[in-house]
């Protein structure tokens, strides 16, 4: 694996630089360790709608320009938010990085949140919201997740409530952008065709000259033990049930996130942790296919977590079959969980599970973009070492680890298990 | 501004060109496409088969979907469980999916496992058995997916638009079928259709990763060399399409909705047709360029109707289709149908700008180092060099293709195609 560097600059902006020489193209990550998490009420949402107002645009690159010189490169460029933080990305030709470099450097800082921008794009995140309230998963995740976290700010989905995105104000984004967006909360991770001695120069007088500010508080609120299993409903339209079982799970650096990743590979199929170019291996083979959809109870299912600071959950979901109801899948469901906590998985299995990763790796490495994702989202729940010891640290976990990780975080006492019923089809 | 920054040792890789994609044709049909990229130690395969929901009897529309899913379903040597189980223990991937014109296939796996991917290709396109029982259980799956579509504004509204758009033409049918089709299929009629479907002639395959391109077609030459079927019909022809002589509209009522999807369009080039091109570019400003182009800025950004808004050309070995989607608000479905038509009236009245055209020029031009970086996006492209004769040395000429195009043929192009008093609008939604 080519080496990287990582540096600090004054200011407190953490830089990862690694070259990669395989195609003529750069990727750029800022991320700053901003997110839902770091939202309360009436503010639900502000994270994501002040990753939209990075937009529209600076003083010195109005909004309508910054999008035109991108694309006309030939770049490609986005943002995500998430629970724990924000990110901007742009990969360009190599010989172009520098504009995106220059804009990143100056929307740190200096976006304008213009009151207008705001008035249309706040409906255009309401639009978002509706869109995604179209689809029953989105309704039943959302119920499963504000039942699972009572006190923690996960509670939310990172879109927000409509209420708060109806209701927020420009003044508001503009202190959170202010509050999040310093050099001193931020990571950057670029990968590509560079030089290293040179693109740290660039960077360093591009975002050296930022000055830092008071390192912004993260909300912390943890999560009592929930005490018993949680049982929900929701009801809506159509022919087809859904049931999600979520499982509160340690965070990405705990020891126990890797015999807990073979357990996922065994149950469900293995998760794809890459964001660009990653595998999509198939989970007909998975334990929980071969119980609930071989055996006609389920018609497909899905199962994964999350690389999160604080614990967050695994989630389980099945779409129901027609002629079953989801009670019937639930058992089923336990039965098989019940069997890795009673029952020692084989060798075999383990080893496959690892294989898969190996796998997975090999094909988010055909992606310069995914290779520089790894660089900044490692750091924003541990460090780069977590991602270049992955496939190492999997090598050691031990049937009898993923025995102990089975008893003590698939207990029943443990998960929410949230149901989508169409309704006329409800009762259960 | 700065000057613009260039490593002093740049990576050396370039476009797929005649010198470095190995084309070889086997005596049964098939044609190879081979490129290699040793930066990854994984391999993609793709291709495609002509066979298609084009052979689909209208009481049993669906068959060929059914069909290519039901190819992993057991075969031979394999049953269900243990095709997948190969396949997924080693972390590789093998899928079908069905067009109108073609079944596609694709793969990938860690270069060590090829000869295993390979070999599980061949078993499931020659001999699949179509297992009663598994059958019965993809049958139930694909009504569940068929019952899930009816409730997907935005797939209700595709489907919609295109039975408007294609009266008459079996463009006009949706692949997936419908519930009663998919009950109407026999296990028999997947055989059947297997066997007349199915053969060497016409087959294209690619692949692209770490592995000789020589050495790769030899290894598809071993497994799939000695593949014959006599039974194999040659794909159909298509009738031609009869243009619409005024608007029409639909609106598909789905309860309980918090957004409708719209598409407003009409005809579109084909891949082929020497005006595709400036189709694609005047498309790029119509609804693509930046943030969604013009529809984008006027819907998205100026009104704040829709997250997403934008045109799109489909296009393929037969007629195409040029369209604008939204998903808005119910409330507001009429004002962004309005706006939309408003950007195609300005649109064909006086086509685009000489700036507007070399930005999308440029986004052409520039974009293709990152779509040609992957395995998967090199094999895709050496599929549509082939399906669609665009020549291997498609990539070096294509600066020189994109920058050939005038704002004259855009606007030639537009008026060709978009006439505003004869449009589809399709709308699904409460």
């Amino acid at each position: 694996m080519p080496e990287f560097t990582k540096t600090t600059l004054s200011n407190g902006l953490t830089v990862l630089l690694k070259e990669i020489h395989t195609a003529p193209l750069i990727s750029s990550w800022m991320w700053y360790r901003v997110g839902s998490r770091d939202e309360a009420p009436p503010l639900t949402g502000i994270s994501h709608l002040v990753e939209h107002m990075q937009f529209k645009g600076t003083p010195k690159y109005p909004a309508s320009m910054m999008d035109k010189a991108i694309s006309r490169d030939g770049g490609m460029w986005n943002a995500f938010t998430f629970l724990d933080w924000t990110t901007f990305f742009e990969t360009m030709p190599a010989d172009k990085i520098d504009l995106a470099l220059r804009l990143e450097a100056d929307r740190m800082r200096h976006s304008v949140f213009d009151e207008k921008e705001f008035a249309s794009e706040r409906t255009v995140v309401a639009s978002e919201r509706e869109g995604s309230e179209n689809e029953p998963l989105f309704q039943l995740g959302e119920t499963v997740q504000q039942a699972a976290f009572r006190v923690h700010s996960y509670h939310h989905e990172v879109i927000g409530d409509m209420a708060d995105i109806k209701s927020m104000t420009r003044d508001d984004l503009y202190r959170h952008y202010r509050t999040y967006y310093v050099p001193n909360n931020a990571v950057m991770g670029v990968a590509g065709d560079f030089k290293t001695k040179e693109m740290l120069g660039r960077i360093k007088e591009l975002f050296g000259k930022i000055p830092s500010a008071a390192t912004p508080p993260r909300l912390a609120r943890p999560e009592p033990e929930q005490r018993g299993e949680v049982r929900l409903s929701i009801e809506g339209q159509g022919e087809t049930a859904y049931l999600q079982a979520a499982y509160h799970f340690p965070a990405a650096p705990h020891p126990d996130f890797f015999a807990l990743s073979v357990l996922d590979s065994l149950l469900a199929g293995p998760s794809n942790l890459n964001m660009f170019g990653g595998g999509s291996i198939s989970n007909k083979t998975s334990r929980l296919y071969r119980a609930l959809v071989d055996k006609e109870l389920a018609v497909s299912l899905s199962g994964g977590s999350t690389t999160t600071v604080d614990p967050f959950l695994y989630y389980i979901t099945l779409t129901i079959h027609p002629k079953r109801m989801p009670d019937e899948a639930l058992a089923a469901l336990d039965v098989e969980l019940r069997r890795v906590q009673d029952e020692l998985v084989s060798k075999e299995e383990v080893a496959r599970a690892i294989k898969q990763a190996r796998a997975n790796f090999a094909y988010g490495m055909e992606n310069i973009t995914n290779q520089a994702f790894w660089l900044g989202y490692s750091e924003m729940f541990a460090d780069y070492g977590w991602f270049l010891a992955y496939l190492d640290k999997l090598a050691l976990v031990k049937p009898k680890d993923v025995q102990r990780v089975a008893q003590m975080y698939f207990r029943p006492q443990n998960r929410v298990i949230g149901t989508y019923l169409p309704s006329g089809k409800g009762e259960a | 501004m700065c000057a613009q920054r260039k490593s002093s040792h740049p990576a050396t890789t370039s476009f797929p060109g005649p010198e470095d994609i190995h084309r070889s044709v086997l005596s049964n049909g098939i044609t190879i496409l081979c490129r290699a990229n040793f930066n990854s130690p994984s391999v993609s395969i793709a291709g495609y088969i002509n066979a298609g929901s084009l052979f689909d009897p209208d009481d049993k529309l669906g068959l060929a979907d059914f069909a290519a899913s039901a190819l992993m379903r057991g075969t031979e040597k394999h049953s269900f469980d243990g095709l997948y189980n190969e396949l997924e223990s080693v972390g590789a991937s093998l899928g079908f999916d069905s067009g109108i014109h073609a079944t596609g296939f694709h793969g990938r796996a860690l270069v060590e496992d090829l000869p295993l991917l390979l070999v599980l290709l061949s078993e499931t396109l020659r001999q699949p058995t179509f297992p009663e029982v598994e059958v019965e259980k993809l049958r139930h799956q694909l009504l569940t997916g068929l019952a899930i579509r009816s409730q997907d504004t935005s797939d209700m509204a595709e489907l919609t638009f295109d039975e408007l758009l294609f009266q008459g033409h079996p463009y006009a049918r949706p692949e997936d079928g419908f519930p009663e089709t998919i009950q109407a299929i026999t296990r028999q009629d997947l055989a059947d259709y297997h066997r007349h479907a199915f053969g060497p002639r016409g087959m294209v395959i690619v692949m692209v990763g770490a592995v000789e391109p020589k050495k790769a077609a030899d290894a598809i030459g071993r497994v799939l060399g000695d593949w014959k079927n006599r039974d194999q019909v040659d794909a159909l022809l298509m009738p031609e399409l009869k243009r619409l002589d005024e608007t029409v509209r639909r609106h598909v009522t789905i309860d309980g909705k918090s957004q409708a999807d719209l598409i407003i369009g009409t005809n579109g080039p084909r891949r082929t047709d020497a005006d595709y091109m400036a189709a694609s570019l005047g498309n790029s400003v119509l609804g693509q360029f930046g943030m969604m182009g013009r529809v984008g800025k006027s819907v998205r950004e100026k009104s704040g109707l829709a997250y997403y808004v934008y045109s799109g050309l489909s296009a393929g070995l037969g007629p195409g289709s040029w369209s604008v989607s939204a998903g808005v608000s119910p409330a507001n479905v009429k004002k962004a149908g309005d706006l939309i038509v408003k950007e195609l009236k300005r649109f064909i009245k006086g086509g685009v700008t000489k700036e507007e055209l070399l930005d999308s020029q440029a986004n052409f031009i520039g974009r293709l180092p990152l779509s040609l970086e992957s395995n998967g996006g090199v094999a895709g492209a050496l599929i549509s060099m082939e399906r669609y004769s665009l020549g291997l040395d498609y990539y070096r000429r294509y600066p020189d293709l994109v920058k050939s195009v005038t704002p004259s043929d855009v606007l030639k192009v537009a008026r060709k195609y978009i006439d505003p008093d004869r449009l589809v609008v399709a709308v699904a939604g409460s």
